[in-house]
């Protein structure tokens, strides 16, 4: 049985920046970080191949430096990892990405289940985990919330929704989303530092993966950015600073009842 | 890529007219052959021509299902009612129908019993066409079968926009329809606009924790899909007399199967959602304790309405996940916002700033908070909602 993560190193986004004259986003400087919702898919990864045997790893697709993101998967506690990275990968939408990434999963013999973050902290569309299930054409479970068990070629998992959870059981192997209520990641442990240091991480270029060229990169990826800004918000705003928090409680309700809420006070 | 005609070669013969199998190639003034819009960058001329005054520049770009008509969005239900959700995915469908003048259609899976009442529904609002499949096991959201049935569809009658809700539900299934078809999918926009040049959708979403904008497009490919983040447009209004029809589409057509067993269905511990309140009375980190909540709780009941949170709160364990407003929680779009010591992080505001109005309270007066208020007030929560609540309690 193997467990499967995919992760993501990203920009920690509350620093970004654009570069106004070419649009692009100014990534010099920026810390690189695993993607913060993946480290609950390696937490779970890393806990089901305790529970159940068998072996994690994890993958990324991204450029060479992501292989330092690998090294913190195999500090904190994933068997092995592997680094897709390739020229040709450049400019992958999800649906690219996607195709890439289950390239790869097709290669590793004995996958149970592949395990993504609900969604990346850049990017947020959350689509590539379903996407990589439609391509491996495997089920998929989104926004699991607890894995109940996997016993019989099964597993079952609860998810939840907007306004209610699910219990579900999909045959293997299968690919699921998960959210941060799964479980709390833990930090790595000393051994696990000194093993990522000597860690020697494969690297899987498109050659590797096969498949159809166009599918990859530029080519295979229908969407394109035409444009990026900064978001402004602009608005006419009145500020208000009374003595008395009486005045303030007076003034919030008369606006109230000016905008047309039915609310009555002395 | 593009194609052209070289005027000095071109000995005006004709024969690229005959040959073009989009009727592109019409001749000047000056008897010499001249490429229309029409064209298709298909090179049948370019090989046509005997005396190679035809040729093309640039690089070939696939245009390999860029074909499709109308505009279609996936009619979400819940409770066997029409969810809120699609009739602002109607709304933003129909902004765009009058651009390019298509028909707007929906996507509804219904039980037998509901159907025609809720395809009625949808057409009263605004949907000249209903594609509806009728199960009885279509009252469950089923990934399986709602991707398989969405995908044939989408296969047999090619719209050229498909958009659905960003719901869970919607960001669960769409993508997989997305990668079934082989097209681009733009996830969780805030607007869509037309391009009037191309007449392409323009995906408008924001991107890097919502501190940037960006405006995605999918040239080559057909549908162009979108989901959309709830809450970002008004719902479309009922047009009295508004006509549409109703086509009945065989579910055991597409022999749909599903791997997945549901087992067990409960609430959460929520029962009210956020986004379905008119008032939301929200804390942060200003509240302070997870007890002080109350007050806003008492507040929102005498109001008539919820009480939301910033993740500030909700990662100190004050209020559950589902309260939580903005980037990685729910965007809301009440009709009165109020903000209790929330500074107003830009996560935070791309969650609530289209509310109707706004409301804010902090005794920072820089709080960024303030600039999408209607009404702010600088001063201390635990002074100011207190006397809130008594002047109203006094007043009942
Ligand atoms: C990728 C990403 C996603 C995120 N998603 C979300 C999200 O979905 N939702 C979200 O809310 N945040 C989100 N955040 C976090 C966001 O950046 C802020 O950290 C968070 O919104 C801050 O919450 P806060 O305003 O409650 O706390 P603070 O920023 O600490 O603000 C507290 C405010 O209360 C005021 N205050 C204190 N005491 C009083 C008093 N007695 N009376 C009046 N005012 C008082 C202070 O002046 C201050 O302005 C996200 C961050 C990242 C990186
Ligand atoms: N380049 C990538 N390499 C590996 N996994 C990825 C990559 N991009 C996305 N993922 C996985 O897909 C999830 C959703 O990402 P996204 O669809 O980009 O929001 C992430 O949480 C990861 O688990």
């Amino acid at each position: 049985m193997k467990f499967i993560v995919c992760i993501k190193q990203v920009p920690d986004t509350m620093e970004v920046k654009i570069d106004p004259k070419t649009k692009r986003i100014v990534r010099e400087g920026i810390p690189s970080i695993i993607n913060p919702y993946d480290t609950y898919a390696l937490e779970e990864g890393i806990r089901l191949k305790e529970r159940f045997q068998g072996e994690s790893i994890a993958i990324t697709m991204g450029p060479p430096q992501a292989d330092a993101s690998l090294r913190e998967c195999i500090a904190m506690g994933i068997d092995s990892v592997i680094l897709l990275s390739d020229r040709a990968f450049a400019g992958s939408d999800t649906l690219a990405t996607s195709y890439t990434l289950s390239q790869a999963i097709r290669k590793i013999s004995d996958v149970s289940l592949v395990i993504c973050g609900r969604e990346a902290l850049d990017g947020s569309t959350g689509q590539v985990g379903p996407e990589i299930a439609e391509f491996l054409g495997f089920p998929i479970i989104t926004y699991v919330k607890e894995i109940l068990n996997i016993a019989n070629g099964f597993v079952e998992c609860v998810r939840l929704m907007e306004d209610h959870y699910e219990t579900l059981k999909s045959p293997l192997p299968a690919v699921i989303t998960v959210i941060k209520e799964i479980n709390e990641p833990r930090l790595a442990s000393l051994k696990g530092l000194l093993k990522s240091k000597k860690a020697n991480i494969p690297l899987w270029t498109k050659n590797d993966l096969g498949g159809e060229d166009k599918s990859y990169g530029q080519d295979g990826s229908p969407t394109k950015v035409a444009d990026i800004w900064a978001h402004e918000i602009k608005k006419e705003v009145k500020i208000i600073q009374h003595d008395e928090p009486e005045q303030s409680a007076e003034e919030i309700l008369n606006q109230i009842k000016d905008w047309g809420f039915a609310i009555k006070w002395k | 890529m593009e194609i052209k005609v070289i005027s000095e070669k071109c000995n005006g013969c004709k024969i690229c007219i005959e040959k073009c199998p989009f009727g592109a190639i019409e001749m000047d003034a000056n008897g010499k052959a001249f490429i229309t819009e029409r064209c298709n960058l298909c090179m049948v001329c370019v090989k046509a021509c005997p005396v190679q005054a035809i040729e093309a520049i640039g690089e070939r770009q696939k245009k390999t299902s860029a074909e499709g008509k109308d505009i279609w969005f996936f009619a979400e239900t819940k409770r066997d009612k029409i969810s809120y959700v699609s009739y602002e995915l109607l709304n933003f469908a129909r902004n765009i129908s009058s651009q390019i003048n298509q028909k707007v259609c929906a996507v509804l899976f219904s039980t037998k019993s509901k159907g025609e009442e809720l395809s009625q529904q949808l057409i009263s609002h605004g949907t000249d066409r209903v594609y509806l499949v009728e199960d009885e096991t279509l009252a469950e959201f089923r990934h399986d079968i709602y991707v398989c049935l969405t995908a044939n569809l989408i296969l047999k009658h090619k719209p050229n926009i498909f958009l659905a809700s960003a719901t869970m539900l919607g960001r669960s299934f769409i993508p997989q329809v997305a990668a079934r078809i082989k097209t681009g999918l733009t996830a969780d926009c805030t607007d869509l606009k037309i391009d009037s040049k191309t007449k392409l959708l323009l995906q408008i979403r924001p991107t890097f924790g919502g501190n940037l904008m960006a405006m995605i497009m999918c040239e080559n490919y057909r549908p162009q899909m979108a989901t959309i983040r709830p809450k970002t447009i008004d719902e479309a209004p009922v047009i009295p007399g508004y006509k549409g029809e109703i086509i009945q589409e065989s579910y055991k057509s597409f022999s749909p199967t599903c791997r997945v067993e549901l087992i067990k269905k409960e609430k959460t511990e929520q029962t009210i959602d956020i986004q379905e309140s008119e008032i939301i009375v929200s804390g942060g980190r200003g509240l302070g304790d997870g007890k002080n909540f109350d007050m806003l709780k008492k507040l929102a009941d005498l109001l008539g309405g919820v009480v939301g949170a910033s993740r500030a709160a909700v990662d100190a364990g004050w209020m559950p996940y589902p309260h939580q407003v903005g980037q990685t929680g729910k965007t809301v779009k009440p009709k009165l916002y109020i903000a209790c010591g929330i500074s107003g992080a830009i996560q935070h505001l791309v969650g609530m700033q289209t509310s109707d109005y706004i409301i804010a309270i902090n005794k920072d007066s820089n709080a960024p908070i303030f600039k999408v208020a209607n009404l702010g007030i600088v001063g201390d929560i635990f002074q100011i909602i207190p006397a809130m609540i008594k002047k109203i309690e006094n007043n009942n």
